[in-house]
């Protein structure tokens, strides 16, 4: 139905406020956890984002599909507005969208057993007669590498990776085309952590998946992205091929991430971290919201918060006055 | 060997027997004679067979290391590995039902293992200190931040009010807190991470320690506060010559502070090296499997090497080598018996029987 070149999920100007506090007769606070972004993920893509505490990119996930709902802006699908989408559609929309979490632990029920866990969202959405249902536990048990005794266990008897695989087999039961994987691999002990990276990809592969990936770990996401957005205070300061934000970033917050981690084959090295705080997400600075860290800020980025514009042409944006003056 | 019980602790006045070195209970002055890395002064730290079981079940056999001024040392494994318990042993600060043994456990050739009670309450905090990964949990939550750093100093330098309040706010200045006379009487809340972490480094370091023990002091940070706090424990280091021990299970991050690293699995320490050889050449394939597992930032590879399985449970411990269950260059003898650390090239040991040929050199402990 659509053109070859339409992305599979398109959001536009994605914006979400909390209010904080507002009781009485102290004033609520805004925050603005979600500020202005927008990005396509084309089929077959991963797009990894990236970000320190704070800078909204867990919010981005949820709202993408529609966990929690927007203030503002285009979420489509598709080519289908999920905006638009009452309760009941958004829920047989949500086949197609599903989320993995960090701590799969926490996502898990503790008194259902794995094979109810991963059978709950076919009975929830009415797919199959309980023989196909078994046949299906199977076939996911299989793919994400637990074997189908497995089934009758309860969470707490397998490792944090295994559970991590039960809470994949869930997300993959309704056989989903796009998937948020929120810090999916963030809590493991790093030799497991390679293990579900490979498994994300392998299923990617063979089930034809799309991926927002969301990590604050910049190695995770160099691996498993194509297109990088990095995310400062709520709004996305930089944009781009995974190459050109890894080997030519152009905004000095991202060169600064790249800088502070640990590099392994330098040997003793001395850090040279950028200093200051994260700013609180209650009262961000004025103009760009980076100016406060900044080792290139001027006047001007203390008044005019910078849009996100062309570097060099073609698709890499970043949002700086003085983009591409800092190399890393 | 000397076993033992740390439920003796409690007990505490029955032990009064104290060696030669308890003496130098009263601290030297900031910037004392700097002792010459020279063989002649004994080593800050030295321990020797380390042995720690909760019941009958072993979860740190036999960790040795020294550590000398202005020497860091990195203990790097993945949780369950036994890192932190060894750091914890060290202080003792493990639960009663904590059994721990060592040939040898010595602060500047002070022997810590018939150490009492009160012989460590000197010790924590003054001469051996440490900062942990949650400063959240390991600050107190209803005193200010200055009440904690100045508590250290009152009860190990003696200091009045006055002065501990100052010292604090000195000492707060020094890990880089910004406007420390007014935010030291900040809760801890009422800072960030970042701040916290410094000011449970300022707590640490308060009292000039010897040794610093470290055990994932960034993990729980952003990268950026991350590189922050390791700019400033490597300033801090550099100017009191401490020996720290870094325990973490970041590599990344020993690799660009240690001067040498031990790779901990399952309880054991696999690989000992200087940090340079541990990365550039490893000779343990779980070394070689975790390097090849870590997705970098630097630069791309097409597919992580992923250890197959995961760690073994410290009560369910495979008879031979404990890696050998998930190991690529496994054979059949490694199942034999279990490789203790023996050298391997310059300054470099390894418990592994693959460098030798899957021979065991000797069949018996290494020890130097």
């Amino acid at each position: 139905m659509n053109n070859a070149e339409a992305p599979l999920l398109r959001v536009d100007n994605l914006e979400k406020r909390f209010e904080i506090g507002g009781r009485l007769l102290a004033a609520a606070k805004t925050v603005r956890a979600v500020d202005d972004v927008s990005f396509a993920i084309n089929k077959g893509e991963t797009l990894g984002l990236v970000g320190e505490s704070g800078c909204g990119k867990t919010t981005v996930g949820r709202l993408v599909l529609r966990l929690i709902e927007p203030t503002a802006g285009e979420i489509t699908f598709d080519g289908t507005d999920l905006k638009s989408l009452q309760p009941a559609e958004m829920r047989a929309m949500r086949r197609d969208l599903q989320i993995i979490f960090q701590d799969p632990l926490g996502a898990l029920n503790p008194r259902m057993s794995v094979g109810e866990l991963i059978i709950e969202p076919m009975v929830i959405h009415g797919i199959g007669t309980p023989a196909e249902r078994y046949r299906r536990l199977g076939e996911l048990l299989n793919l994400v590498g637990l074997a189908r005794y497995h089934a009758g266990r309860f969470p707490h008897e397998f490792s944090g990776g295994q559970r991590q695989r039960i809470c994949i087999a869930r997300a993959l039961a309704l056989n989903p085309r796009f998937i948020v994987c929120d810090e999916a691999a963030s809590a493991l002990d790093v030799s497991i952590q390679a293990q579900i990276l490979n498994l994300l990809q392998d299923l990617k592969a063979e089930l034809d998946l799309t991926y927002l990936f969301i990590s604050h770990d910049l190695g995770v996401i160099r691996h498993i992205s194509d297109r990088v957005m990095v995310m400062y205070l709520g709004k996305v300061v930089e944009y781009g091929d995974k190459q050109q934000i890894f080997e030519r970033p152009a905004h000095p917050y991202t060169i600064a991430l790249l800088r502070s981690a640990p590099a392994r084959h330098k040997g003793k090295t001395r850090y040279r971290a950028i200093a200051g705080d994260l700013p609180s997400p209650f009262d961000p600075p004025p103009g760009c919201p980076f100016h406060s860290r900044c080792p290139i800020a001027r006047e001007i980025c203390t008044s005019t918060p910078p849009p996100l514009s062309p570097v060099a042409g073609g698709t890499h944006q970043a949002a700086c006055h003085f983009a591409g003056e800092m190399t890393l | 060997m000397i076993v033992y019980d740390i439920s003796m602790i409690d007990g505490a006045e029955t032990v009064p027997e104290r060696s030669a070195g308890a003496e130098r209970s009263t601290r030297q002055p900031a910037g004392g004679p700097v002792a010459q890395s020279d063989t002649a002064a004994p080593p800050l730290l030295e321990v020797r067979n380390l042995k720690v079981a909760f019941g009958a079940v072993p979860v740190v056999s036999g960790v040795s290391f020294t550590v000398h001024q202005g020497e860091v040392v990195g203990i790097v494994g993945e949780s369950g590995s036994g890192k932190s318990v060894s750091a914890l042993a060290l202080m003792r600060l493990l639960p009663r039902h904590a059994h721990i043994s060592a040939e040898r456990m010595n602060f500047c050739g002070e022997d810590l293992l018939s150490a009492d009670r009160r012989r460590y309450e000197q010790l924590r905090g003054a001469d051996i200190a440490m900062i942990f990964q949650e400063p959240m949990t390991a600050l107190n939550p209803v005193l200010t931040v200055g009440e904690q750093i100045a508590e250290t100093l009152r009860r190990h330098e003696r200091l009045g009010r006055r002065q501990a309040r100052a010292r604090a706010i000195d000492a707060l200045a020094r890990v880089g807190i910004p406007a420390p006379a007014r935010r030291v009487d900040d809760y801890p809340h009422q800072m960030s991470g970042g701040m916290r972490q410094r000011a449970m480094i300022a707590m640490a370091l308060a009292c000039q320690p010897r040794v610093l023990i470290a055990d994932e002091p960034t993990t729980a940070l952003d990268v950026t506060i991350q590189a922050q706090i390791l700019e400033l424990l490597q300033d801090l280091q550099e100017e009191f010559q401490m020996g720290t021990v870094m325990i973490t299970h970041d590599l990344g991050v020993v690799s660009s502070f240690a001067d040498r690293v031990m790779i901990m699995y399952a309880g054991q320490v696999v690989e000992d090296a200087s940090a340079a050889q541990a990365f550039a050449s490893p000779k343990h394939p779980y070394t070689e499997g975790l390097l090849a597992s870590i997705p970098l930032s630097q630069s791309d590879v097409d597919r992580l090497y992923a250890i197959p399985g995961a760690v073994p449970p410290p009560f369910d411990l495979p008879p031979g080598c404990r890696f050998e269950p998930r190991c690529a260059a496994s054979r059949p003898p490694c199942r034999e018996a279990r490789p203790v650390l023996y050298p391997c090239g310059d300054d470099h040991r390894v418990a592994c029987i693959r460098p030798t040929g899957y021979v065991f050199p000797d069949r018996g402990e290494c020890n130097e």
